[in-house]
């Protein structure tokens, strides 16, 4: 049985909790941020970020509504960033088989510029980043450490409102559709996110794109891995210069 | 808080005003959606929509500094529309009592105002006696002078279309919140209301909290689960240091700062010892010599005899009326009154208003001891920006102290809560803990005093004072043991032994006691209660979250006070489905009962507000300086020069300071027409001291901002991200604009009045992050706490050139 994540937004109180303690857990340095203008920071997920409350604030029939979305890699079922990526190096996107974690290896550190761009545009929720400094690309891992130690993830373990849920996939299914039924007696729209498809299903009060542009999937997961088999192979060999695996 | 944290979740409407519960207290909002989970109405009343409004049912933007006016409109719609609860009105609030024949209320003013004094005398705050002694009372409710009548007569005045011209909340909003919360007036029913510093901030502020105590005892929501008022303290240990008297006017346990006027021990019983003829009435405070007593006999041992006053005499006694809060401190300090001083955990030079003047106020002294974890604004004053350091002559000793995940010891949360937490790791470098740096300071002065002398030298070389720092040993002394052997009841305690409880306190130096509250939270058959983590209960219990065996709560574990006013007269609780206790013929069964008499209908029980003289919940509340009932006065700064309720523009009582730097804008003042509020946020701490120093808190909020309206925006030119200058009469700040849709214009009596908020946790020592916000506020306080008038001030905003203070 695999894990997934269960992320209730309309429980989310964007405390940032859970933004703060996976910094921590993985001891990552902080970035220097400055004001733009809005609560979300630092801007967007980067290599010492895998984990980014997003704000969007809307006026809707007159009525403002803040919309929290505690963004963070989907761990997909088939994950899109593996099939791009093996179709450079195999092994720097591997998949945890007890957990379904989806992980990036040390050998992410040899992709090209383009190589890495082309993995991160494989994703559909825009996840994968590049530590400059090391090459690696970077994300969240799942806490794959802790979660291998009967704990859970750091985020999870911090939530204080029941907006972050970890367990059994099937669990955590079950989770997301009853809440979703009583969710939806309040918001007509509420929706879960990909559940098919995904690790890290995340219930929206409101049409996904108030929360984020990439809140959903953006293309069809099937169809880019698809893409990459038969496109992917060519562009790297030319590109490259050499034979990938 | 009246209540306790899971509390919340028993609650049918909650009602959070005067606070930003969610981002402020985030672990609140787990019981706030338990609640809410079970079908409670969360309303959010509050100048600005924030993230707790973004989990609340609705929110209603209110213009800071008018909550007695919305809260008025609520006790006056209330009375209106019979929603009140009549028997526990009746029965357990001092509704009934008849008020004196003087008391009179005119324009503003209540009887008793002394324009040259700014001051109340109170004489006719005060309720007809029967021959006994014994308040009259009027159970129907008739008689035109008892407190309900004058109650209802004094809350007309708030009418809805009052109320909303002046606070700037749509009819609609109003009528949406006192409908919802209203309906709690019922047995069955309960609402909580959650405040913090959004209310106590204020000229008005302890009547802001007064209109939530005259509300909620009209909708009988003391004393029963998912009831209260529920104060949300700051700092994990704000409740603490309020018990053991972080402030100048009380001593520990809630008892009067000794005064002038009160020379002897006698003086000083006599003046402070509350007296009750009504036999019904338990008037708790009359034990109050026992706790006194006791809390002496803890500071100077064996010194103190019953024959020497217990060492009273050795008290600093202050004059009456004196004023010795921060803001008058700091006053004094700017006046060259001061020339030295201990600043403790606590950055002044960035949390208190009009800091252009604090910190001038600070260059006065000649010497300055700081104790915290980082340097700070406070620590750092002499080579602040613009002040070259060769002209400052203070000179600054910083120790470092300890972080509290380095140190063992409790904290006392908001619910009362006394907890022990362990230290994680030992403090870094040569950190110390505050007691580790204080009992040795004190030991050195009493060997110096001892060898030296010096005046009044036995106040301090008689204390009962120790050679090392334990904090298990000061747990112990704030509970307090027995000083020779004694007998309670059929139990023989050996003199050292810890007394069980408060009701084994005497006033005869046979005990001695830190904390009266605190006696029973460590015992011989116990321990140390505050490390209790037994989650055992009885089914009652479990029904409201209630655990005992969790930790150990003042007074005498009752976890919910006032809760003999949540059982009818026969002990029967009005909730049944969400009893706290209930009389099973014999005893008390669920929470620990406000005292163990039986129910009032056997004759031999006792009001249940035992701590109030009379017994009774005060809708009427004599002891205040502004009033015995909440009336609405504007801001000291106000952007409108006349209000609908009385020609009594301001309280007419507020505290000010006055110097050549303490200047306020006029009322309606053309030069600053925008209302500024201030507040803290979550990811930095109060003057952000300690969090500006956690790289990953900065990088989540990095920089000091504004938070405007897309419509003043607009009229100012300014867009989002924009640096901007705010300016009040007091100073200018810079900060980066944030314009958002989560503040909307008001409406205020026919004109549009913009709002601004900020936060005031940066400052100058963190390079680029912006400065004090509290350059702007003003030095003006509520007449009862003087705390300052954070909550609302008025400024101007323009866009910025060029920024000077805040990087980019």
């Amino acid at each position: 049985m695999t894990k997934s994540f269960f992320i209730d937004t309309t429980r989310c109180t964007a405390c940032r909790g859970c933004q703060l303690a996976c910094k921590e857990w993985f001891e990552l340095p902080a970035n220097k941020t400055k004001q733009l203008g809005t609560h979300q920071n630092p801007p967007d997920l980067n290599a010492y970020n895998y984990k980014l409350v997003r704000f969007s604030e809307h006026m809707i029939d007159g009525k403002v509504e803040w919309y929290f979305f505690p963004d963070q890699c989907r761990h997909c079922v088939f994950p899109p960033c593996q099939g791009a990526a093996d179709t450079v190096i195999e092994g720097a996107v591997i998949q945890d088989e007890a957990t379904g974690a989806v992980i990036f290896t040390e050998k992410s550190a040899k992709f090209s510029k383009e190589d890495f761009q082309y993995v991160r545009e494989a994703c559909p929720y825009d996840i994968p980043r590049r530590d400059e400094k090391t090459g690696r690309m970077v994300k969240c891992i799942m806490c794959l450490d802790r979660v291998q130690a009967g704990m859970l993830p750091a985020c999870v373990k911090v939530c204080p409102t029941g907006t972050m849920n970890f367990g059994d996939r099937e669990d955590m299914l079950a989770l997301a559709e009853k809440r979703l039924e009583q969710v939806k007696k309040t918001n007509p729209n509420a929706s879960l996110a990909n559940p098919d498809d995904v690790n890290v299903i995340y219930l929206l009060g409101d049409t996904p794109e108030r929360y984020h542009t990439h809140s959903v999937a953006q293309a069809s997961p099937v169809d880019r891995k698809q893409m990459f088999a038969s496109v992917r192979k060519s562009i790297a060999k030319t590109v490259n210069g050499a034979e990938q695996s | 808080m009246t209540n306790h944290w899971i509390d919340i979740k028993n609650a049918d409407a909650i009602l959070i005003i005067g606070s930003n519960a969610a981002e402020h207290h985030p672990i609140s909002f787990k019981w706030v959606l338990r609640a809410k989970d079970k079908g409670a109405v969360v309303m959010h009343v509050d100048p600005k929509f924030s993230r707790t409004s973004a989990r609340s049912d609705f929110h209603v933007p209110l213009r800071s500094g008018t909550d007695i006016a919305f809260m008025g409109g609520m006790i006056n719609f209330a009375l209106e529309n019979q929603r009140y609860f009549k028997e526990y009105v009746v029965n357990y609030t001092n509704a009934s009592l008849i008020v004196d024949k003087g008391f009179g209320f005119k324009d503003g003013l209540f009887t008793g105002y002394d324009p040259k004094t700014r001051s109340y005398n109170k004489k006719t705050w005060s309720f007809e006696l029967d021959a006994n002694g014994v308040p009259k009372r009027d159970t129907s409710l008739k008689n035109p002078r008892c407190v309900f009548n004058l109650m209802k007569k004094h809350y007309s005045r708030y009418t809805l279309d009052k109320v909303s011209s002046v606070t700037g909340v749509t009819k609609d909003n109003l009528m949406r919140v006192y409908e919802n919360f209203t309906a709690t007036g019922r047995p069955d029913k309960a609402g909580t209301i959650m405040y913090a510093l959004g209310w106590t901030q204020h000229t008005v502020g302890v009547q802001n909290i007064r209109s939530a105590g005259i509300l909620q005892l009209l909708l009988g929501n003391i004393g029963v689960a998912g009831g209260g008022i529920n104060a949300l303290r700051g700092e994990p240990n704000v409740q603490g240091s309020t018990d053991h008297t972080l402030l100048y006017h009380i001593v520990p346990g809630y008892m009067a700062q000794p005064m002038a006027d009160w020379q002897t021990y006698e003086d000083y019983i006599t003046s402070n010892t509350p007296v009750s003829k009504d036999p019904q009435s338990a008037n708790w405070w009359q034990h109050k010599p026992k706790y006194f007593a006791s809390l002496l006999k803890a500071w100077y041992g064996d010194y103190a005899t019953k024959e020497n006053g217990f060492c009273y005499e050795l008290l600093p006694k202050i004059e009456k009326g004196a004023d010795h809060s921060y803001m008058f401190l700091f006053d004094r300090m700017y006046k060259n009154q001061i020339t030295g001083g201990f600043i403790i955990g606590l950055n002044p030079m960035n949390s208190v208003p009009n800091s252009n003047k604090i910190r001038k106020a600070l260059d006065n002294l000649d010497w300055l001891v700081t104790m915290d974890l980082h340097h700070s604004e406070t620590s750092d004053n002499w080579h602040r920006p613009g002040v070259d350091p060769k002209t400052v002559k203070t000179e600054v000793f910083h120790f470092p102290s300890a972080h509290r995940v380095e140190k063992d010891g409790t904290v006392t949360n908001s619910g009362r809560w006394l907890v022990w937490h362990n230290k994680a790791i030992d403090p870094q470098g040569e950190a110390r803990s505050f007691g580790n740096l204080y009992v040795p300071l004190m030991n050195r002065l009493q060997g110096m005093y001892r060898k030296e002398g010096g005046t009044l030298s036995d106040a301090v070389t008689r204390l009962n004072w120790v050679e090392n720092y334990d904090p298990e040993e000061w747990t112990r002394r704030i509970n307090g043991f027995f000083t020779r052997d004694t007998k309670v009841g059929d139990k023989v305690f050996k003199k050292g032994q810890l007394v069980p409880s408060f009701v084994a306190l005497k006033d005869d130096g046979s005990t001695s006691s830190l904390n009266w509250l605190y006696a029973g939270s460590y015992t011989e058959d116990e321990g140390n209660k505050s490390k209790r983590r037994d989650m055992s209960q009885t089914p009652m219990q479990a029904k409201i979250g209630l655990y005992p065996g969790v930790a150990w709560c003042w007074p005498v574990n009752r976890r919910i006070l006032y809760n003999r006013a949540s059982v009818d007269m026969n002990g029967k609780p009005y909730n049944p489905e969400k009893a706290v206790i209930e009389w099973d013929g014999k005893k008390w069964q669920g929470d620990v009962p406000d005292g163990g008499w039986p129910p009032m209908a056997t004759g031999k029980g006792r009001y249940p507000f035992i701590m109030s003289k009379n017994g009774f919940g005060q809708l009427f509340g004599p002891g205040r300086a502004d009033g015995p009932f909440s009336e609405h006065y504007e801001p000291v700064e106000t952007p409108i020069a006349s209000h609908p309720f009385s020609k009594q523009l301001h309280s007419p009582v507020y505290k000010f300071v006055t110097s050549d730097m303490d200047v306020l804008a006029k009322p309606a003042d053309p030069r600053f027409p925008v209302v500024l509020t201030t507040y803290s946020l979550t990811e930095h701490w109060c003057g952000g001291g300690e969090t500006r120093n956690v790289p990953n808190l900065l990088e989540a909020e990095p920089q000091l901002y504004v938070e405007m309206s897309p419509e003043l925006a607009k009229e100012k030119g300014i867009e989002n991200g924009d640096g901007v200058i705010i300016e009040s009469a007091r100073g200018r700040v810079e900060a980066i604009a944030m314009v958002t849709v989560r503040i909307r214009p008001f409406l205020v009596e026919g004109k549009t009045v913009h709002l601004v908020g900020m936060p005031f946790c940066f400052g100058w020592t963190t390079p680029g992050t912006g400065d004090s916000t509290n350059r702007l506020t003003p030095s003006v306080g509520d007449p009862n706490t003087t705390i300052p008038e954070y909550k609302a001030c008025c400024v101007n905003v323009r866009k910025a050139d060029t920024l000077t203070e805040i990087a980019r």
